[in-house]
């Protein structure tokens, strides 16, 4: 948010994030992740999506963000995350894409195997697909897309 | 790491570290590192460390977060420890559940049963 309201650093501030729309995030901007992610939620709730729905979906879209940054961007401060989003009544649809060179999802070890249980990370992505109801790691793997239907 | 400026309220009672989260979101990257940081000087200042972690304000957090928990619960096991988890709201219980961490962490309904469940 801006202190003055106006003359905003980011062109999606103080603004309502429309039903559709590509938002372009900088590594470790945190504030700007904030404004985008708080004018999304806004969206879902206002296009009659519910607290478990969105619930769900953010901590999905949360995961998938979070990815790219650390995982495919390898916290490159100097490159972005992008995102396309589009909300009607009955589903979201949402593409999440990093610079990175992607990733195999086959070989990412399943985290609750007893063996993997302690071991610290892998489960964003079982987590979106948990929440989601469609989940689409685009090859070469920097390009997730997601659907969440609402009667699902 | 002072352990709130990462966001954590420690305390001691008879003897067993009570942690709670002042923030509603454990998402942010750097905040869960230094959550990591401030547990993990907490457990290495004792010999038998003995902690429980309340969520009762915890709204959201990330898979990160749940990484951040493992690795504590990890450190606290070395050690011959003790590690419980309570309060935790039923959306969030939901994720342990779906990770099938409730197998690893000992989790109970209320910061009292928590507190009774030490050894």
């Amino acid at each position: 948010m801006a202190p003055n309201g106006t003359n905003s650093p980011h062109p999606d501030d103080d603004a309502e994030v429309s039903l559709t729309g590509e938002t372009t995030l900088q590594q470790g901007d945190t504030s700007g992740l904030r404004t985008f992610e708080s004018a999304f939620f806004d969206a879902l709730k206002k296009s009659g999506y519910d607290e478990g729905q969105v619930f769900a979906i953010r901590l999905a879209v949360e995961e998938a963000i979070a990815n790219g940054f650390r995982h495919g961007n390898e916290g490159d401060p100097g490159k972005t995350v992008k995102v396309v989003h589009e909300i009607t009544e009955s589903d979201l649809a949402i593409s999440i894409e990093d610079e990175g060179t992607g990733f195999d999802p086959e070989s990412v070890p399943d985290p609750t195997e007893d063996a993997n249980l302690e071991i610290p990370s892998g489960r964003g992505l079982m987590l979106m697909r948990a929440y989601m109801t469609e989940v689409n790691v685009i090859p070469p793997g920097n390009r997730i897309e997601m659907r969440f239907q609402r009667d699902a | 790491m002072n352990p709130e400026s990462a966001g954590l309220r420690v305390s001691d009672q008879n003897g067993i570290t009570r942690v709670e989260f002042i923030e509603q979101n454990i998402l942010d990257e750097a905040n869960i590192q230094q959550i990591g940081e401030a547990l993990g000087e907490v457990i290495d200042a004792q010999d038998d460390p003995r902690l429980l972690i309340s969520f009762r304000d915890v709204a959201h957090l990330s898979s990160a977060a749940l990484g951040a928990l493992i690795t504590v619960s990890n450190r606290v096991k070395s050690k011959n420890g003790e590690l419980h988890l309570s309060d935790i709201d039923p959306k969030i219980l939901e994720i342990f559940k779906i990770t099938r961490l409730d197998r690893l962490f000992e989790i109970h309904d209320t910061t009292a049963e928590g507190l009774a469940a030490f050894s």
